[in-house]
This record gives structure tokens, C-alpha cells and sequence, in this order.
């Protein structure tokens, strides 16, 4: 299974998404072309009513924490609820641009 | 929680100083785009902040992220609360409520 299968997966079984758009942005930074690095996550779901950003944000970071301690290195969020997608007008912030970490020779990795 | 050293030492940087970016690289010269996005949001609230460069001390890395409870880097404080990390603070930012939390919190802004 790939990474971006085992995420879906994850995200589906425990949050029944109504909305889940996983990008593989890993081809924006620089590491081998097919890699899975870099992932910006769009996730939309009637269990983040109530709940503010920190939480939303730390169900799926613990959902995930297996892929985060290991292959993957960055990943973007937008956790919305159903009204808010809609409020949202479906707009997805582009990522940052990278600043190649690796590219520089400064740091090991780059997230 | 207290068990690791580094812990104290991050304590007293949140509690020092109003606003704290734990970041990739140094404001001047950031390494990674989420941590370049967060300074430059910060740079134009004109706020006063300490960006703490975590690729400085591995120790530093690791531990902010068990500190905060997070696994990624950025990570914003504002008066030694935490607050997110890229895309929070960029949401917060579109939304004029990371505007208010500054206004509220009466954090020191940059001259």
C-alpha cells in the first residue's frame, strides 16, 4: 500500500469523511519524483463541529502519527466542517513555496 | 513531561518573551517555506517575535514537538500559549482572528 492509501484509509475508517482530497505536493520540494514526503491533506467532516483548530488538527496528527515519525515530513491541513467547506467556497490555499532545506546543504531535511 | 531538560529551557523562552516561532532556518534566513510563511505573516501583524531556528540543536527539534504536543514544525507561541503551527496561523490570519488574539493578548509590536 502506498503512504497516500494507507492515509485515506485511516482518515476514512476512523472520520467518514464527506470531503477527503489528499495532494502529494512531495514533487514541489526536493526529493526523488516519486516520492511521498509531502502531503496537503483537505478534510471535511461533521466531527470537527465544535471543536477548534488544535483539536481538529491533532486528531488526525495522532491518526497519522506512524507516517509522521517516519516517511512522511510535511503535511498541510484544512479541517473544515460541512457548513464551512460550503462558507469556504471550496478555496484551497496554495503551500508555501519550499525553500529546498536539502537543496542548501544547511539542514538534513527539509520538514 | 518534566522528565526531559530541554523542556525548562523552552518553558523559559514562551514565558519571556511575547510571541516565540519555533522555525526551520532564522527569520532573516528561513529554511523551509511553512516556517518562511509565519514569519512573513508575523513581519507584516508588526508584531515583535523570537524566532528560535530548531535546526541550531537536535535536542531543541525533538523536544518542541513533544513540548507542544505537535508533530510539525512551525510551532507559534503567544504568551507562552500555543497557538499552530503554518496553516492555522495562515487561517487565523485570513480570518483577522490571529489580529484580535494579538490585540488581546497585548503583545509588544515591532517599532
Amino acid at each position: 500500500m502506498t503512504i497516500e492509501e494507507q492515509i485515506r484509509t485511516k482518515i476514512e475508517e476512523a472520520l467518514h469523511p464527506k470531503h477527503l482530497e489528499i495532494l502529494n505536493e512531495s514533487h514541489m520540494h526536493n526529493v526523488p519524483s516519486d516520492s511521498e514526503t509531502h502531503f496537503k491533506l483537505v478534510i471535511v467532516t461533521d466531527q470537527f463541529d465544535g471543536k477548534s483548530r488544535i483539536e481538529r488538527h491533532k486528531i488526525i496528527n495522532n491518526l497519522l502519527a506512524l507516517e509522521l515519525s517516519s516517511q512522511v515530513h510535511a503535511l498541510s491541513l484544512l479541517t473544515l466542517t460541512t457548513p464551512e467547506w460550503d462558507s469556504n467556497n471550496k478555496k484551497i490555499q496554495p503551500s508555501p513555496k519550499c525553500l529546498g532545506g536539502q537543496k542548501t546543504g544547511l539542514s538534513t531535511k527539509a520538514h | 513531561m518534566s522528565d526531559n531538560p530541554v523542556f525548562e529551557q523552552l518553558q523559559n523562552e514562551v514565558d519571556d518573551n511575547d510571541v516565540v516561532l519555533f522555525m526551520k532556518g532564522t527569520p532573516m534566513f528561513p529554511q523551509c517555506g511553512f516556517s518562511a510563511a509565519v514569519v512573513q505573516t508575523l513581519t507584516m501583524a508588526g508584531v515583535k517575535f523570537k524566532g528560535i531556528n530548531v535546526l541550531d540543536d537536535m535536542e531543541t527539534r525533538e523536544g518542541v514537538k513533544q513540548f507542544s504536543n505537535w508533530p510539525t514544525i512551525p510551532q507559534l507561541y503567544v504568551k507562552g500559549e500555543f497557538v499552530g503551527g503554518c496553516d492555522i496561523i495562515r487561517e487565523m490570519e485570513s480570518s483577522g482572528e490571529l489580529k484580535q488574539l494579538f490585540e488581546e493578548k497585548g503583545v509588544e509590536y515591532a517599532n
